[in-house]
């Protein structure tokens, strides 16, 4: 089959592509630009003078104690929510791949809270796990738990994490699953005539077979713990107790829209684009390619 | 070492649907058992259920004295080659035979001794490092021979194993799979959907039909003696000539035997001669000639009779009523178009009752 359209006129081709070229420029590239820009310029407090700074900005940033913190946090949260959400998914999928009545159904019940937007995700767990309102919250406090998450930095770092993963399973679930069912049956009945118990043969055979898709969800799973958080964050704990619950895009957001610090809020959104760009990087490079076993 | 005996196996589907109508086969320790049938008649599910891979809703599978039909497949020491080969593609050759043995706890010595002389026998062992995707077809299908093999289990289950394999390999692996079997002299069951495969490698064939047996023997016994119309036209290649002994034409020549009475005659292409005389108490058709098919060594007449015949083609593989095949040796052959006469004498001639279930002995 021929891959490559022929046009007749050169025009075409060009004008087929300008309303997408258009809206990469204008929404992405434009904005980016702005964002490398303003990184290398200080504002006075009132905004009435602006000067060129060079790397000011990104050499303050890498002097200020929080900025690191704020990365080992990020990296701690988005490890924790790729972890707990990719093994909780990989066991539901497990189990929804064998072949019971009524399959269809449940397999999508599992997969609305894919549907769910970040912020409703936020305002649906504190509605249950609010300190004076949550549904949960009386029971976990009759367990004799200090349960308040508005002042607990530890306990409102779980709290993002829970909803942010629970947000992440049905994505998780649905590849999982689509992943389990290319395995060819014959393979995993090879594998219990060679004598492998159904545990063994999980993590021998199926979980071998799998790592391409956990690969590929690993990297998805990062980028979402790292961006895609920021309506869970926002709407449960702006961030707080603390700083406790605030995230580099989150940090983003605080320094500069709420702390006013243009130069140095665009100084971190370019670093953050960066680590966009390697992961995707990383993603093309490795999955694109396959990983294979 | 062991017999596997069938007995009275059912297997019915929570659908209602009846694959397997109640088998009974008995193999012998060492022998080479064959289940042979069009797709769909229940071979593979037999095999799968004698390796425990389906449920079995009635009747018992015994291997080697012991009723396994509630045994997991991992403890009825039974080894199986797949169709798709199944090797597992993220291990090497190696540990692809060795994965039975880890999972038995066998000592990695003991492991690697048994690996090392199998794939020696195979051929592999410049390849044991290699994974799956990097073997050619037969390479593969070797390896999942191998992996069978080191486990040195009571029995072995083939299913369909060469089907993915081109012709010429195909052979040249169905004369090595013999070999390898008379040599561990272990009991196999082997399933395929080739007639030539099944008469080439059977100790015992079991010819299969809609979930029921319908000849089990020797390969040359059923060949010799079709217990009914489908064993007769299913084995044999080209299939069996059937026709209807109700007309006047066929009826006259049988007349004065007990045949006459039978619903259908059955002569084998290779069974014919060309000639104008017609043996005593055998019978004489005049044919047509249809089209020739020289393949060498023989040639196929393809010829259509006169008379119309009103038998109904009644199971799958059967010729269409009216054509005859004539096998002939040699390359000389009659022009098409051709008006000819061809005889087979009584010895070669089988007669079967009208619905072809029973054979009739002249």
């Amino acid at each position: 089959m021929q891959k490559q359209a022929i046009f007749q006129s050169k025009l075409l081709p060009y004008a087929l592509v300008a309303p997408q070229l258009a809206i990469v420029l204008i929404f992405f590239y434009w904005p980016a630009l702005q964002a490398v820009i303003q990184s290398f310029l200080l504002q006075d407090a009132f905004g009435l003078s602006t000067s060129f700074v060079w790397f000011d900005n990104y050499l303050e940033l890498f002097s200020e104690r929080a900025y690191f913190e704020a990365i080992l946090r990020t990296f701690f949260f988005s490890f924790a929510i790729a972890v707990s959400s990719l093994s909780f998914a990989l066991l539901l999928a497990v189990m929804a791949d064998k072949p019971l009545r009524g399959s269809m159904l449940y397999r999508t019940l599992l997969i609305w809270p894919y549907a769910v937007a970040p912020p409703v995700v936020g305002v649906l767990w504190i509605f249950m796990l609010h300190p004076s309102l949550g549904v949960l919250s009386r029971y976990l406090r009759a367990l004799g738990i200090d349960w308040n998450p508005l002042l607990d930095g530890d306990q409102a770092a779980a709290l993002i994490i829970l909803a942010a993963a629970w947000k992440q399973i049905s994505y998780n679930f649905l590849f999982f699953l689509a992943g389990l069912q290319s395995i060819p049956r014959s393979v995993l009945e090879a594998a219990a005539i060679d004598g492998a118990r159904p545990m063994r043969r999980f993590w021998t055979v199926t979980f071998p077979l799998l790592s391409p898709t956990i690969f590929f969800l690993l990297v998805v799973n990062i980028v979402y713990a790292f961006f895609d958080t920021f309506g869970i964050i926002d709407t449960m704990t702006r961030g707080g107790p603390g700083k406790s619950t605030e995230t580099l895009v989150y940090k983003v957001y605080s320094d500069g829209l709420l702390g006013g610090n243009l130069g140095s809020s665009a100084a971190q959104s370019v670093i953050l684009m960066i680590m966009v760009i390697v992961l995707t990087g990383i993603q093309f490079r490795f999955v694109e390619r396959k990983v294979t076993y | 070492m062991a017999n596997v005996t069938l007995r009275k196996v059912r297997k019915t589907y929570p659908g209602g649907f009846e694959a397997i109508k109640g088998v009974d086969v008995d193999v012998g320790d060492g022998q080479f058992c064959v289940l042979v049938g069009p797709s769909g008649c229940g071979k593979s599910t037999l095999l799968r259920m004698v390796a425990g891979l389906e449920t079995v809703t009635g009747g018992e599978i015994d291997i080697g004295g012991r009723i396994v039909n509630q045994i997991e497949p991992a403890d009825r020491d039974i080894a199986m080659v797949f169709q798709n080969y199944a090797l597992y593609p993220h291990m090497s050759v190696y540990n692809n035979m060795a994965y039975g043995l880890r999972n038995r706890g066998m000592a990695e010595a003991e492991i690697k001794t048994r690996v090392e002389e199998a794939a020696r026998v195979l051929e592999l062992s410049a390849m044991l490092e290699r994974k799956p995707r990097q073997l050619s077809g037969g390479q593969r299908q070797r390896v999942a021979m191998g992996r069978a093999i080191v486990r040195q289990p009571k029995v072995f289950l083939f299913d369909e194993p060469l089907s993915n394999l081109d012709a010429k390999l195909r052979i040249a692996m169905r004369v090595e799979i013999r070999k390898l079997q008379r040599r561990l002299n272990t009991t196999s069951i082997y399933v395929t959907h080739d007639q030539l495969e099944a008469m080439t490698l059977a100790d015992i064939l079991v010819v299969m039909n809609g979930g029921e047996v319908e000849q089990v023997g020797n390969p040359l016994d059923i060949y010799e003696k079709p217990a009914t119309t489908f064993v007769a036209s299913f084995i044999g290649a080209p299939p069996m000539n059937l026709m209807s002994t109700r007309p006047e034409e066929i009826r006259s020549q049988l007349a004065g035997s007990a045949a006459v009475d039978a619903g259908i005659l059955g002569i084998r292409p290779e069974d014919f001669v060309i000639t104008d005389e017609t043996p005593a108490g055998g019978v004489a058709l005049p044919l047509t000639v249809e089209a020739i098919e020289r393949v060498g060594a023989e040639t196929f007449v393809y010829g259509s009779r006169q008379q119309e015949d009103q038998r109904v083609a009644a199971t799958p593989g059967e010729l269409p009523p009216g054509e005859v095949i004539v096998r002939i040796p040699g390359t000389e052959a009659p022009a098409i178009g051709a008006k000819i006469r061809v005889a087979a004498v009584r010895a070669k001639l089988h007669l079967f009752s009208g619905d072809g279930r029973q054979r009739i002995e002249a």
